[in-house]
């Protein structure tokens, strides 16, 4: 990385892996059981989250020193929405047909707490430059998270990946279903993406014995 | 010494010039797009209505809308009437009925007002559908479709939307393996009475070879959603009865 100093891509690597805002840091977890049932609702949720982080870091980044601590948070908060109504609209206007299949998860990004986390946590102490790449890099670990939850939900729930039937017609029983494998219906609901994150944590633990707190 | 940004009043100075800045950037930003979106809406109406009697773009397994730059025509072409029904028979030419806001509508008929039932006549090769926008609750929000029937209210075909059902269990209503399961179905039970037509759990028919058993196969994990469409297919599509019986008179 020529163009980054090695202290600016720790801000980004880092969220990839060790500090991983889902598995470490335990951040945005809703949002990762409720959005993962389809792995293209899981893509198109990371790249939403980046944008929103990644400007809003900057924004917030840039008024930190003029923010009243009394309401920072209900500060931070309206700039999140306020890039979030904007983004819906956005794509409400130029692209609707993507804006009607995100439906509801385009507002759900306000919720998600990995961006006031980012903000509270980054954005308040350091500079734009820095911000920016600290909320490029946290929604990119956060997305990583998504779609790798994304990947195993609707590949074992539903067969399919991307809505292509990857192991066979489930009715017409052909491919895997020939031999009498069944979809996994169970994978669909929230709580078996919580599973799968616990597999993740616990995949990532077990390689990174460091990460294991006492 | 206490910090300036910790005072009471550049507190509410600045609660107020923040609430300005980003009311004034929402409201330029939604008014310059408001017209956009609006004919975005009216377009996706067109294609819904064409949708439900066939004319779309559908490949194996999705569905998918004539595209936006041919809908225009295809909507001339294809829809020969649109009808305004009141009074329950009433029917009216109405270029635009298209337009009418089927919830506006609904909740004129609980204020006491009369409905007003928008119904539009189209052709395709030789066979005339009637198509019935209709509106409902599903779990989250509201559930709507655009039914196509023929004069017997068996239906021709079906889209299917929704506001914010969950998705990969109650927005799949508008997939094709949910909505195709609708061609064909009975809205009338054998002796022409209006039955409309079940999202069942246990019908014995998963492959929905039988049409005439008022039921459809449920989405496994979308109970509430399932009852909420066959709700709005009994309560909006029964409107509709005594027109369809003036057809065969």
């Amino acid at each position: 990385m020529g163009l980054l100093s090695r202290k600016d891509s720790k801000l980004i690597l880092d969220p990839l892996a060790d500090d991983n805002p889902i598995t470490i840091q335990v951040l945005g977890i809703c949002s990762a059981l409720a959005i993962t049932a389809q792995l293209k609702a899981s893509i198109v949720m990371a790249v939403s989250v980046l944008f929103v982080l990644g400007i809003g870091n900057v924004v917030i980044s840039l008024i930190r020193n003029i923010i009243p601590s009394k309401i920072r948070i209900i500060v931070q908060l309206t700039v999140v929405a306020a890039l979030v109504i904007i983004v819906d609209q956005v794509l409400k206007a130029f692209s609707y047909q993507l804006s009607k299949e995100l439906g509801a998860f385009i507002g759900l990004i306000i919720t998600n707490c990995i961006i006031m986390g980012r903000f509270e946590a980054f954005a308040l102490g350091n500079g734009p430059w820095r911000s920016f790449l600290d909320g490029i890099g946290n929604a990119l670990g956060y997305g990583v998270i998504l779609i790798i939850v994304g990947f195993f939900r609707e590949l074992l729930g539903s067969g399919t990946l991307l809505g292509f039937k990857v192991l066979g017609d489930p009715i017409a029983k052909t491919g895997l279903y020939s031999i009498g494998y069944e979809n996994n219906g169970f994978m669909l609901l929230a709580p078996m993406a919580l599973i799968v994150v616990g597999v993740i944590i616990w995949v990532q633990r077990t390689r990174n014995k460091a990460l294991i707190e006492d | 010494m206490e910090n300036r940004t910790d005072k009471n009043s550049y507190t509410i100075l600045f609660a107020i010039g923040m609430v300005l800045v980003v009311g004034a950037l929402l409201a330029f930003v939604a008014s310059s797009l408001k017209p956009n979106i609006a004919e975005n809406k009216r377009i996706e109406k067109q294609q819904n209505i064409l949708y439900a009697m066939g004319v779309n773009e559908n490949e194996e397994g999705s569905a998918n809308f004539i595209s936006t730059d041919k809908v225009a025509d295809a909507f001339t072409k294809y829809i020969t009437k649109q009808l305004v029904i009141t009074n329950e028979t009433k029917a009216e030419e109405n270029k635009e009925a298209y337009l009418i806001d089927v919830k506006k509508e609904q909740s004129k008929a609980k204020s006491g007002e009369e409905r007003r039932l928008p119904l539009f006549i189209g052709e395709k090769e030789g066979k005339t559908f009637y198509i019935a926008p209709i509106r409902g609750k599903g779990l989250w929000d509201a559930v709507w479709a655009y039914v196509a029937m023929d004069e017997n209210m068996i239906v021709q075909g079906a889209y299917f939307d929704h506001q914010g059902e969950t998705a990969g269990l109650g927005a799949n209503i508008k997939e094709r393996f949910f909505m195709d399961d609708f061609i064909g179905e009975h809205l009338l039970d054998a002796s022409g009475n209006f039955v409309g037509i079940n999202i069942s759990k246990s019908n014995a028919d998963p492959l929905n070879k039988d049409k005439t058993d008022n039921e459809v196969d449920a989405i496994a994990g979308a109970t509430i959603t399932g009852d909420g469409v066959a709700a709005m297919l009994r309560s909006d599509l029964k409107l509709y009865v005594p027109y369809f019986k003036t057809l065969k008179n």
